[in-house]
């Protein structure tokens, strides 16, 4: 027994057990946004997705939205590119605190 | 055969109102032979340089007296195995152009480089046979970089399957005015569904041509099915439910409309008459009272025949729906 089993992304839906009509209309917001092509397609928005899955290290996400890219015709190179993204942006709002850390610097006359 | 999800279809197509009976025999797709220059991981054929079953020139005859008694069979379907390393290939194909017949031929690329395997002989002369011939070329390319096609065909199978393409488009296969058809075949590396064919077959048309110059008419997506060595590679990762689930969940009414196995005839390497080439693998043949095969031949009888379904007809049914000509929908 895992704290997380890759079956249980199969049963999402049973969350909706209690106060299910919020589940409805979080299942629905989410098939709007993520499940149709738009202004982006569903191709963009799967790598999108996969990168915020990296972000937070979320295990259901990524085997779902690994699956999804692939079957939106997205390719490894492109994949690993959209997880390289995210690690920058996460590298790149830890770096942009050191202005912070500068300013404090500053103030202990450093 | 044990098939825990053939009742499961029976009931879903019942469920839709489907009635899913022939409405033609437009195609007769032969199967020449399981013998193969390569050992593809998803081959639904278990075909490989090791197997032996090989159609004789009897039946290949046979065959062809099939399509000229009978002018509805307007097209020929060339499988295998690889089929140019079965000895009647080049008589096949000549014979059915002769009398008319549209010739389709499944062809791997990397034969043409390969020659046969057991006699060495060279197939370098294919692509110029198949223009000469103007036989309709369908050649499998996973995908439009190395990676993924290597991994399901091989070390070395991208390399020689873009050389292979190169020796077509120099025969003029695959240019906009379909004069000489090169049509390609995509199939996932993995337990997943094909992506749209339309937007892939855009990214295969501008990936090989910025890279490698390379041009073709039509790109066909195809459902893995699940049988023989992409099962066991499913059932050795422990998908295979997984999978089959995937499949159930993706029915969609209208791709069942469209099976092959509703305008087509398969032929197996012995003359048995099939559904379609996965209910010859799994050894599904048509019945009438004893299997049915070329040498008794009925068109009325056929086309009024029931279809033999299975599990893996959950493959053709998923999505936008699987076909040897791609998309069902």
């Amino acid at each position: 027994m895992n704290y997380y089993e890759s079956k249980d992304l199969g049963r999402f839906a049973e969350v909706g057990k209690f106060a299910g009509d919020l589940m409805k209309k979080f299942f629905d917001y989410y098939n709007e946004a993520t499940g149709k092509d738009g202004a982006l397609t569903k191709r963009e928005k799967a790598l999108i997705a996969l990168a915020v899955a990296h972000v937070k290290q979320c295990p259901y996400c990524i085997d779902a939205y690994t699956t999804q890219c692939l079957e939106t015709g997205s390719n490894p190179e492109e994949m690993t590119e959209a997880a390289h993204v995210a690690a920058a942006m996460e590298a790149g709002m830890t770096l942009v605190h050191v202005v912070q850390m500068h300013n404090g610097l500053d103030r202990q006359g450093g | 055969m044990r098939d825990d999800n053939r009742e499961l279809f029976l009931t879903v197509i019942d469920r839709h109102g489907l009635k899913l009976d022939p409405l033609s025999i437009e195609t007769l797709q032969v199967n020449v032979g399981k013998l193969c220059n390569q050992a593809c991981q998803h081959c639904h054929v278990d075909a490989s340089p090791y197997r032996t079953e090989e159609m004789d020139r009897r039946t290949v005859d046979q065959c062809l007296k099939i399509l000229r008694d009978n002018s509805a069979i307007e097209n020929l379907d060339i499988t295998g195995g690889a089929p140019e390393l079965n000895p009647n290939f080049d008589y096949f194909v000549t014979e059915a152009r002769r009398i008319g017949k549209h010739v389709m031929v499944r062809h791997n690329l990397t034969v043409t480089f390969d020659g046969h395997p057991k006699t060495k002989e060279s197939k370098e002369y294919l692509p110029e046979f198949f223009a000469r011939n103007r036989v309709e070329v369908i050649s499998s390319l996973p995908y439009y970089q190395e990676y993924f096609t290597d991994k399901q065909r091989g070390k070395g199978a991208f390399r020689k399957s873009i050389e292979g393409l190169k020796r077509l488009n120099a025969q003029g296969y695959g240019r906009e005015d379909g004069s000489l058809v090169l049509n390609l075949v995509y199939n996932p590396v993995g337990a997943f569904l094909p992506a749209a064919q339309a937007s892939l077959e855009a990214d295969f048309k501008r990936r090989l041509h910025q890279q490698f110059g390379i041009v073709f008419n039509r790109l066909y997506t195809i459902t893995n099915m699940p049988i023989h060595r992409f099962k066991k590679q499913l059932e050795h990762l422990g998908t295979y439910e997984e999978y089959m689930t995937k499949l159930v969940n993706a029915f969609n009414p209208a791709a069942a409309e469209g099976i092959m196995c509703r305008s087509l005839l398969s032929v197996g390497y012995d003359g048995k008459l099939y559904d379609c080439d996965f209910n010859q693998m799994v050894e599904m043949p048509i019945r009438n009272g004893d299997p049915m095969t070329v040498f008794n031949f009925d068109f009325d009888k056929l086309i009024s025949r029931r279809i033999f379904f299975a599990s893996h007809c959950f493959g053709c049914t998923a999505g936008a729906g699987s076909s040897c000509g791609g998309t069902t929908t």
